[in-house]
């Protein structure tokens, strides 16, 4: 039975909390409502309200005293209704839960699940892409799945990685797309990126609902014989460069998307690595495709223009390949 | 605010706890002299220095009751939880020296350390931060079925912070086993209490999260020590979060570089007069727990423990920038 994103995150969720009775569940009306997305429905019948917390509006106190329950040897999940609420709760995750390690040796060993991302014409705060806030944050890890299969593979090593992960989950993807998991348990590796395309004249680079966007794009340019490589990071921090770099010394040139905003966004991180380490390999300028340097608008019309789509990756791949 | 029924004891009880708190106050009294007074003009402490002159009574009175397995999160004036809680004066100035054997080998100064085997938890800079993380810790020990208890101190600005209104309301909503300690000293670097809040007191926030709140003498340790015994009885009985504004002052500026013109100096007068150790060693004059012959060795006895922690310090390696990238990760 095909799986949605969103129910691959539940069901991570839920075989870990079956797993080890130190996990729990702590955020916004995640309990008896079971979620604004609904990824907690039924959690809260099942493993009951020690385990499935529901907090005042409160989100450093949800970092916070995940964090702390932490220390204990408990491992939260912190859920975050919007990841544009995730500032409220910066403090908390750059300064306490990213440096406790690196100070004194105390591991945080703590999820915090941020629903990302726009297409839901949901205006400027509830359709943000915060990532790289916290990509430059050493301490942190940063995963952002693009299928159900990782998404439910990664979530379960988040909850199993002893620092703290923030798990970038796309709103647009929760039940757009679907897919057969395996019936036997697995895990995914965080900090390993994968090629979801093999091609031979360019690579494009992506995470998220972008992997998504190049497919689509790769699909068009096939029909006007360019064969162009999908790199899906899944894990933005740390970030996997060997596998990018293997697919840009094998096609020579580079196509970098993310539907976070330009400026300092992952694409600017990943030329400079691969301008770096594989220099002499390159055919051609490395090129951005990301959402200009705007807030998130509302209005479709304003949102349609922000946002990535595959006419816009066909376009700067065609200009590539005929460089 | 809540009732304030003594806690009975008994003379010889009465005695052992006094010269506990004589030994702790006066601990960190001549550790904090040796740093802000010599090791930091001797180019041997950098950055920045917060002490607590004249604030020990709060850390030392509260954290003597705690049990080992109480989560304790000081901040930045209250060195005695430390002392308490088992980590060597050695160690401590050793941190304070960005030495590989202070408590964080260096990775952070002053106090901000913690160890998780002492159940003793590192502050930020942001001190309110600290708040909801020992709200978290309160929650996982209600989680575990411990019957134990996180106690947080923080000072009277931390109360202007959203963390600490986030922290104290989660708290009492969930009936957390914390206990609040407020070490009022009355100025947040230059600001006065009358610029940071426009209540009198710390406590006057308590009833907004329904959660009990007392006035103590922080210059008077068997008070703060009293006080706490009742917000324990409270807390681990179940029923939820307890605050306790233990009124101070800073006997120095914010930090050692700042002369602290802005304070009226008779206010360093009228407090200085309330020294919690004098104090201290009054009482236990009048009452017979020791003689002043008795009250000389126990400083003479601090003064040979903190020359042998300077020399341990000293002796402390700086640690090696090869380290520099370890433990980011776990698997770093």
């Amino acid at each position: 039975m095909s799986t949605t994103y969103l129910e691959a995150i539940r069901q991570g969720l839920w075989e870990e909390m079956e797993r080890d009775p130190n996990v729990f569940l702590i955020g916004e009306d995640i309990g008896v409502y079971g979620g604004a997305f609904k990824v907690t429905d039924g959690f809260y019948e099942h493993f009951g309200a020690k385990r499935v917390v529901d907090t005042p509006i409160s989100e450093a106190a949800i970092v916070g005293a995940a964090i702390g329950a932490s220390y204990m040897g408990l491992r939260p999940v912190a859920e975050m209704q919007f990841a544009d609420f995730i500032s409220c709760a910066f403090d908390q995750i750059v300064n306490f839960a990213a440096k406790s390690r690196y100070r004194w040796g105390a591991s945080v060993p703590i999820v915090v699940r941020a629903p990302s991302g726009g297409g839901i014409h949901g205006g400027p705060f509830h359709s943000q892409n915060p990532e790289m806030w916290f990509v430059r944050t050493p301490g942190l890890k940063v995963v952002a799945p693009a299928t159900a299969y990782d998404a439910k593979g990664l979530i379960k090593s988040a909850i199993r990685d002893n620092d703290p992960v923030l798990f970038f989950e796309h709103k647009g993807l929760y039940r757009r797309i679907k897919e057969d998991l395996p019936a036997e348990e697995y895990t995914v590796p965080i900090g390993q990126a994968k090629v979801v395309r093999q091609g031979k004249h360019l690579s494009i680079i992506a995470y998220g609902a972008m992997v998504w966007t190049a497919l689509e794009a790769a699909d068009q340019l096939a029909e006007e014989g360019i064969s162009a490589e999908v790199v899906d990071l899944r894990t933005l921090l740390p970030l996997d460069r060997e596998t990018v770099c293997a697919s840009v010394k094998k096609t020579s040139k580079t196509l970098l998307l993310h539907e976070d905003t330009r400026t300092g966004g992952m694409a600017g991180e990943l030329a400079a690595s691969i301008s770096e380490s594989v220099f002499e390999y390159l055919d051609a300028p490395i090129v951005r495709v990301t959402a200009p340097d705007t807030p998130v608008p509302y209005s479709p019309p304003l949102e349609d223009a922000f946002l990535p789509n595959p006419a816009k990756v066909v376009e700067k791949a065609r200009w590539l390949h005929r460089y | 605010m809540s009732t304030t029924q003594a806690i009975p004891t008994s003379p010889r009880e009465d005695l052992s706890l006094a010269h506990k708190c004589l030994y702790y106050m006066s601990l960190m009294r001549e550790l904090e002299d040796r740093i802000e007074r010599k090791l930091y003009r001797q180019g041997k402490v950098l950055g920045g220095v917060y002490v607590g002159r004249g604030q020990e009574a709060i850390s030392t009175g509260a954290a003597l009751l705690a049990d080992p397995c109480d989560v304790l999160f000081p901040s930045h004036r209250d060195m005695a939880a430390y002392l308490i809680r088992g980590i060597s004066p050695g160690r401590i100035l050793a941190q304070y020296m960005g030495r590989v054997d202070g408590v964080t080998r260096g990775r952070d100064a002053n106090m901000h350390m913690g160890d998780l085997n002492l159940n003793i938890v590192a502050i930020i800079s942001a001190l309110a931060a600290t708040v909801p993380v020992a709200a978290g810790a309160a929650l996982a020990l209600k989680y575990l079925g411990r019957k134990n208890v996180a106690m947080c101190w923080f000072g009277e600005g931390s109360t202007s912070l959203g963390h600490w209104h986030e922290g104290m309301n989660l708290a009492s909503v969930q009936k957390l086993p914390v206990v609040w300690i407020c070490n009022n000293n009355q100025y947040a670097y230059s600001t006065p209490m009358a610029a940071q809040m426009a209540c009198a007191n710390v406590a006057d926030r308590g009833p907004a999260y329904n959660i009990p709140a007392e006035i103590v003498d922080g210059n008077d340790v068997l008070a703060v020590h009293a006080a706490t015994a009742r917000a324990l009885a409270h807390v681990r009985a179940g029923n939820g979060p307890y605050l306790l504004e233990c009124k101070t002052f800073r006997m120095t500026g914010h930090s050692a570089h700042d002369a602290a013109h802005y304070v009226p100096p008779e206010l360093f007068d009228e407090w200085g007069k309330l020294d919690p150790i004098v104090r201290l060693e009054a009482r236990m004059g009048a009452e017979g727990w020791a003689t002043r012959d008795e009250i000389d060795a126990i400083h003479a006895g601090i003064r040979k423990e903190v020359e042998d922690a300077v020399a341990f310090a000293e002796a402390s390696p700086y640690p090696d920038p090869a380290t520099l990238m370890d433990g980011v990760y776990e698997s770093q």
